[in-house]
């Protein structure tokens, strides 16, 4: 088994299949609230959802409204169950925190091979698989 | 990062869940850009009010920080979706409207005070010079960084109520002297006069230098009105959080390393870029939210005149509250333009009523044709006026 250590974000544990997107994600106007499936055209997730995923991309892009984006899926069931990311941003960070989602960064993304079981304890900033 | 023992006990939960939730998202920004520690915040202004952005999750979010979070420093609130006195006659569905309402409510519980302004500057939240604050809005953020020389950076909704519960923010970016110095000049060498103008020098800085911080020559005067366009247009089309512009600025510019020129030719190509083939059934003013000076000039030109287009003014409703008493209110209303206080074309759900804006902001262009669909013509306030009185 092979541990990655990062830096945590919010503290949390989660396992699950890792969803990697070798691109920032957008939750403002790229990820569907209601259904959890990224919608962003052009996207590498486009079409898939991110619904319990241990969601793994290098960081978020585009509007602060993304936090409360996260928020809203997180309310709707179709939160991922942790996310990874390269280097986190604000527009994550503050959505990890409001909606109590696991988050980690500073991990060597290219690591975790896409559809890989993976454990995050966010306490300890380690992801495991 | 270091924390007091007051702000690791607000961490700790001792002063309540809203405090402690708002100490978790700001020491976590903290941790992200580098901080050393958290400083004391003069004022706030927190965006993301709309409901129509918001969500009922957002208002969910709203209203659980609102159980036990109370305001500790002056915090003022950037438009709604709608004008929360006069929604009926503009149109607004009632049920966005109790949604609208709701998130009010949860803000006024916190102590926000419930401005709904984008120019939080005209009515009581004007910080001072070297004043550390924490706002939302960029082109607030962008006038209190370049035009009253107050710090902040670019807070998200979340963040800034974080800091308003707190009265915190971590000391990264703008509230630092290191970055706030020019990284690249811009000489112009055009005639400027009016928003409209501003606005599209905003966008060829913006276009040319992005997020850079400019320092602007060769620009001798500019009123607060046309200051207030730039700031919008400049943080929309560059993304930048402020500029210096010699001899208007009160931060100290230090030469930058590269220079470059806007042109009257760049000018008039940013204009071309805003003003598409279409005509016209919407005239907006006030983005951001139009001043005493703007709404004087609006009564004068309407005074004895009929509009044939829909017709908004976009303020904040203080000013508005002034306008009504000095009598410009009713000359513009008896000539059928409608005020929206409270809200602006950016947040509010009108997709779909308009299909062709004249306004004298370029931000309003940008925002008409992205959040809106519209077509769009940036012209001078007189001529968006004529525009809409004409047969």
């Amino acid at each position: 088994m092979e541990t990655l250590a990062g830096r945590k974000i919010f503290a949390g544990k989660a396992s699950g299949q890792a969803l990697v997107s070798s691109q920032p994600v957008s939750f403002y106007g790229g990820v569907d609230p209601d259904s959890g499936i990224v919608v962003e055209k052009g996207h590498p997730l486009e079409g898939k959802s991110v619904a319990g995923k241990i969601l793994v991309f290098p960081s978020g892009k585009g509007s602060t409204v993304g936090s409360y984006t996260l928020y809203r899926m997180k309310k709707n069931g179709v939160a991922p169950a942790a996310i990874i990311n390269k280097e986190c941003e604000a527009i994550v960070a503050v959505g990890a925190i409001i909606s109590e989602i696991p988050c980690i960064d500073r991990i060597d993304i290219e690591k975790i091979a896409d559809g890989t079981n993976v454990t995050v304890d966010a306490a300890k900033g380690e992801v495991s698989f | 990062m270091k924390l007091t023992k007051e702000e690791q006990e607000m961490l700790d939960g001792k002063h309540g869940r809203a405090v402690k939730k708002s100490m978790e998202i700001l020491t976590a920004l903290g941790d992200i850009f580098g901080a050393e520690r958290l400083i004391s915040v003069a004022s706030v202004q927190i965006a993301g009010v709309s409901y129509h952005n918001l969500g009922e999750a957002g208002l969910d979010f709203l209203a659980e920080m609102a159980k036990d979070g109370k305001t500790r420093v002056l915090t003022t609130l950037n438009p709604a979706g709608m004008d929360m006195e006069n929604w009926r006659a503009l149109g607004i569905d009632p049920e966005f409207a109790r949604q609208q309402e709701r998130v009010i409510e949860a803000f006024k519980r916190m102590d926000v005070i419930t401005t709904c302004t984008c120019t939080p500057y005209f009515v009581g939240n004007l910080p001072r010079f070297g004043d550390h604050i924490a706002w939302s809005e960029s082109s607030a953020v962008c006038f209190a960084n370049s035009v009253l020389g107050a710090r902040t950076n670019r807070e998200g909704g979340p963040s800034a109520l974080a800091s308003a519960l707190t009265g915190r923010t971590p000391e990264y970016g703008l509230h630092l002297d290191a970055n706030r110095q020019a990284k690249i000049a811009v000489d112009v060498k055009a005639e400027l006069n009016g928003a409209d103008d501003f606005g599209a020098l905003g966008y060829a800085v913006g276009k040319k230098a992005g997020s850079k911080i400019p320092l602007i020559r060769g620009v001798n005067a500019a009123s607060v009105d046309e200051l207030k366009s730039l700031c919008a247009s400049i943080a929309t089309y560059g993304g930048t959080a402020m500029f210096h512009m010699e001899g208007v600025t009160p931060d100290k510019a230090t030469p930058a390393d590269e220079t470059i020129e806007v042109t009257a030719e760049d000018i008039a190509n940013a204009k071309r870029e805003l003003n598409d083939e279409t005509d016209i059934d919407f005239v907006s003013i006030g983005c951001p939210h139009a001043s005493l000076t703007e709404i004087r000039r609006i009564a004068e030109l309407l005074r004895g005149k009929r509009v044939t287009k829909e017709t908004w003014i976009h303020t904040a409703r203080p000013v508005k509250r002034t306008a009504d008493a000095m009598g410009y209110t009713k000359a513009i209303e008896d000539a059928g333009a409608k005020f929206a206080c409270d809200t602006c074309m950016a947040v509010a759900p009108l997709k779909g009523r308009f299909h062709g804006l004249a306004t004298n902001s370029a931000k309003a262009c940008y925002y008409g044709r992205g959040s809106n669909s519209f077509k769009v013509k940036l012209k001078p306030l007189e001529e968006c006026i004529r525009i809409a009185t004409e047969e």
